[in-house]
């Protein structure tokens, strides 16, 4: 609750600070501390929270897992701040426009992570939605960014209608909106709660672009200035399936009710996982290998909602950190290097060995390989699937899935290391050295100890 | 607290030589190594003497139940010795070379050291997976900057190869934490599971392939000859002296005990793989010109033998496989050694542009001659008493077995005399011409190997001895 309120307010705070500050690299610093007031300002619920879950309002639950997820967003947001701030300035003029609209965004999040109230799942959702549409077509003078905003702003309004005609549905079957009273884990299931519940299940994964409901994502992507790319792809992703985890798991869950459903999320998630990485292996371009390589991500993040047990919620937690953190470390990177196709990073371990580094072990943690926090991400989400117990063979889908991978993300790792080239390279502050520095600190950690983030829960 | 020390070792050197200049690389290394070896012998005395101090165990991740457990029995202890000396002995022979990045060579070579220890030690299946990473990571990247001329591909391959086999192993290693009753990956809840026969029958698989790439055994060796070939050799020493025997412990520390039903519902397709490898790599070593292929392709058929040995499953074979291990990493190192030398000297490996180097390098041939004898098992040399041992083994289990992958032998006599032929008898040419014997580094090194191979070949008690102590 009170990182809601806090983002909520950072926002409105930033839109009359980008009035009022008139140099434009001031406000990256307003932001940083509105983030840091609001990350404390979560955190100091979490003592209140430690006695168990409390309901406000009858509309959003305060529990320890939305405060650890909001922790977790809120601390992306802020390493995604310190790696990539710069960059805002470089999009256009209305730089405090566009850190009141992320703060927003995080509004949406941390209300997606505590829902209890059907009606305040569409509100998570389209606070979180719109100002995407709008960032992504921040570039007003590049076609391709306005054309990635209609498409996103197409597809959204298209699954938001589709949202929320799943929920009228439910509601008419189980007539309340509270998800904890819709009682539709009993059997027989009513047909309309069935309809209902597919519909939800299709608007979410056009959120988290699940395929084959993923179709915008490389064009939205590639499109939108690379800086907003990065949050979307990370910590908005989250926090959307933060809502699917919830809504599934709180709802749904249980009886001959999970049965119809489970089955088609892991038709869904068995496509997206094939086709997100066979797609990202034909890319050219790197930005477009992480869009579909986020898409082949998100596979691995639906285990975790299919799977109703604690693995999975610790499982989305650790996820969430993991990837956010080394996707937005990948594009701080990628932001730096004036070509974003494969051969613009040839060579790039003689001429920045910092930024090499930092690669590949932003990428290490991508593929899941051991002591980077990917691994324990991965672990987790096929820990959860398994002790399932029905899904052995969307496990073993994964890690077919995940040995391609190798062959993507590898790619970069190549290029740089094994081939010549001399890559143009922006000049590169002490401040986001040390930015970086701490993101792969924070990487390597959570490989270590993952202990140290899912002991809160 | 020794056998922490065997990890922590290289792996602090590992991470100084990488700040290093000049020739502080080589010489951190040289002193890494020669305390690890003095550790790993410290370690065999404590294993004699008081064995439960060589475990140690703190915890790691509590909430998962994994601990950070290591220990040494035999097996592992005479694995770490072989790690130690193989690294000694690749570290004394590339002394002299001048090597590009000396300081992420060394770092990254000590780190693979510190990763194959942890896969040796390692008692906790999750942290036995995180070390068995760690090992191959280091590898790719010393393949990929150093080796020849096809290496991003071919290095490439070998890492998806091995990625996709560890996966599998992780998925079955995840299974099996469900089933035991607390929740834990300790070795010894492992091997206490009752599983039923339908789960062991598919399990075994996630482990087999695992194991069966990084051995490698037929169908799954196809990256083995590639990237020994493309490999620079010093590298290509470690992973046919050292890291090939990942797979083979993995079997012994992991499959058999913990799926004892599965290995024996599936012993017989496993050893008919192993002897398809046997013979099938033999016919292509007898072809080959290229030396390097040649010496990957003989590793081929050697490492079939051991793993035909293990899953025959009685206490001749096992005791076999064992020394063999230890033999097998000694005698290819020496091997590779040589290559290294004539690599070094001609800048060729086509034996068909080698001939007459016993004239012009008396010393390198006698070594190669005593070497390739033991690589073939010659009684008196330390490869005869383990292949002795793995055939009876064998024999025991099933004669006809025994009798295919006895083939083996005579074509391994077979493609090793035309070796030695082609490369040091016959007429020279121009090119051999201008060889020069060996340097002193290069003559430590292989003297120690022909020590260590007439001393096992003569006397193989004190390490059958080893060999025979359990926990």
């Amino acid at each position: 609750m009170n990182a809601l309120i806090s983002t909520a307010l950072s926002g409105v705070v930033l839109m009359f600070v980008g009035l009022f500050v008139r140099n434009k690299q001031h406000i990256k610093f307003f932001a940083i501390a509105a983030i840091i007031i609001s990350f404390i300002a979560n955190l100091a619920l979490y003592p209140t929270v430690l006695l168990g879950s409390y309901i406000q309002f009858g509309m959003i639950e305060v529990s320890k897992f939305s405060v650890l997820f909001n922790a977790v967003a809120l601390g992306a947001t802020l390493i995604y701040f310190l790696l990539s701030g710069k960059e805002f300035e470089k999009v256009g003029e209305h730089v405090g426009d566009y850190f009141a609209l992320i703060f927003f965004i995080l509004a949406g999040i941390t209300l997606a992570s505590s829902f209890s109230n059907l009606l305040m799942l569409f509100l998570a959702i389209e606070i979180m939605s719109i100002p995407q549409y709008v960032l992504a077509g921040a570039d007003r003078k590049s076609l391709k960014s306005n054309e990635a905003s209609l498409k996103y702003f197409l597809m959204g309004a298209f699954s938001t209608g589709i949202l929320l005609m799943g929920i009228t549905l439910i509601y008419g079957a189980a007539g309340t909106f509270n998800i904890a009273e819709l009682g539709l884990g009993a059997d027989p299931v009513h047909p309309l709660a069935l309809c209902g519940i597919i519909l939800m299940a299709f608007a979410l994964a056009f959120k988290v672009s699940a395929v084959p409901f993923h179709f915008w994502t490389p064009d939205v992507y590639d499109g939108s200035p690379t800086v907003f790319t990065s949050f979307m792809a990370t910590v908005v992703k989250a926090g959307g399936f933060v809502a699917f985890l919830r809504m599934f798991h709180v709802a749904f869950a249980g009886g001959a009710v999970s049965h119809h459903w489970t089955l088609i999320l892991s038709i869904i998630t068995a496509a997206t996982l094939i086709l997100g990485n066979f797609s990202a292996v034909f890319q050219q371009s790197v930005k477009r290998m992480l869009a579909y390589s986020s898409i082949a991500q998100a596979g691995f993040m639906l285990f975790a909602v299919i799977a109703i047990n604690q693995f999975a919620a610790q499982g989305i937690i650790l996820y969430a950190a993991a990837y956010s953190l080394a996707t937005i470390g990948v594009f701080a990177v990628l932001m730096k290097l004036k070509d974003y196709t494969f051969e613009g990073f040839n060579g790039l371990a003689r001429k920045q060995p910092l930024l090499a580094l930092a690669t590949t072990i932003f990428l290490f943690s991508l593929a899941g390989i051991p002591v980077t926090a990917g691994f324990f991400a991965k672990y987790f989400v096929l820990s959860a699937a398994i002790q399932h117990g029905h899904l052995l063979w969307l496990v073993i889908v994964g890690v077919l899935c995940a040995a391609i991978s190798v062959y993507y993300y590898f790619r970069v790792i190549m290029a740089m290391y094994f081939k010549q080239g001399d890559p143009e390279v922006e000049p590169i502050s002490g401040g986001f050295r040390a930015a970086l520095v701490l993101t792969i600190v924070l990487v390597l950690v959570l490989g270590l100890f993952p202990g140290l983030l899912i002991g809160w829960l | 607290m020794l056998t922490v020390l065997l990890i922590l070792i290289p792996f602090i050197a590992g991470l100084i030589a990488f700040g290093l200049k000049g020739s502080g690389p080589k010489v951190l290394g040289m002193i890494a190594s020669l305390a690890s070896v003095a550790t790993a012998i410290g370690t065999v005395c404590t294993l004699h003497a008081d064995p439960k101090k060589l475990s140690f165990v703190t915890d790691w991740i509590p909430q998962l139940g994994s601990q950070f457990r290591v220990g040494l029995d035999g097996m592992g202890t005479m694995l770490c010795l072989l790690t130690a000396i193989a690294f000694l002995l690749v570290f004394i022979t590339i002394y002299n070379r001048d090597i590009e990045r000396p300081n992420s060579f060394y770092g990254l070579m000590l780190l693979s050291q510190a990763g194959l220890v942890g896969v040796f030690t390692a008692f906790d299946a999750l942290q036995f997976y995180v070390f068995w990473e760690l090992a191959l990571i280091p590898v790719y990247f010393l393949c990929s900057m150093w080796g020849g001329e096809k290496r991003i591909p071919v290095t490439f391959k070998f890492f998806v190869y091995t990625f996709l086999g560890s996966l599998l192993m992780l998925v079955g290693i995840i299974y099996l934490y469900f089933q035991t009753p607390d929740h834990s990956f300790s070795w010894t809840s492992f091997t206490s599971l009752q599983l039923g026969t339908g789960d062991q029958k598919w399990l075994f698989w996630l482990f087999f392939v695992a194991f069966a790439i990084k051995m490698p055994v037929f169908p799954f060796h196809t990256w083995q000859p590639d990237t020994y070939e493309q490999s620079p050799t010093p590298v290509t020493m470690i992973l046919s002296g050292v890291m090939v025997k990942m797979g083979l412990f993995g079997v012994l520390r992991w499959l058999v005990p913990v799926l004892p039903e599965g290995a024996a519902m599936w012993t017989d397709v496993a050893i008919v793989l192993s002897i398809i490898g046997i013979i099938y790599a033999s016919c292509i070593a007898m072809v080959q010109s290229d030396l390097k292929r040649l010496i990957a392709y003989s590793s081929i058929a050697h490492i079939g033998l051991m793993s035909a040995a293990i899953f025959a499953h009685n206490e001749q074979g096992t005791q076999g496989v064992l020394l063999q291990m230890f033999n097998h990493g000694i005698n290819i190192i020496g091997l590779w050694i040589i290559v290294e030398v004539i690599q070094n000297r001609l800048g060729v490996k086509n034996m068909d542009q080698m001939g007459g180097m016993a004239r012009k390098a008396p010393r390198m041939a006698i070594f190669l001659v005593i070497i390739s004898l033991a690589n073939i098992g010659l009684p008196l040399t330390n490869g005869f008493i383990g292949e002795f041992l793995m055939f009876s083994g064998l024999f025991q289990y099933n004669h006809w077995f025994m009798a295919f992958a006895g083939l083996g032998i005579i074509l391994a006599a077979v493609y090793t005399l035309n070796m030695i032929q082609k490369v040091i008898f016959g007429e020279g040419n121009t090119l051999t011409d201008t060889t020069t014997d060996l340097q002193p580094g290069e003559t430590v090194a292989l003297s120690l190997v022909v020590i260590m191979i007439f001393v096992l070949g003569v006397y193989p008690q004190p390490m059958l001895d080893l060999v025979s102590k359990v926990f």
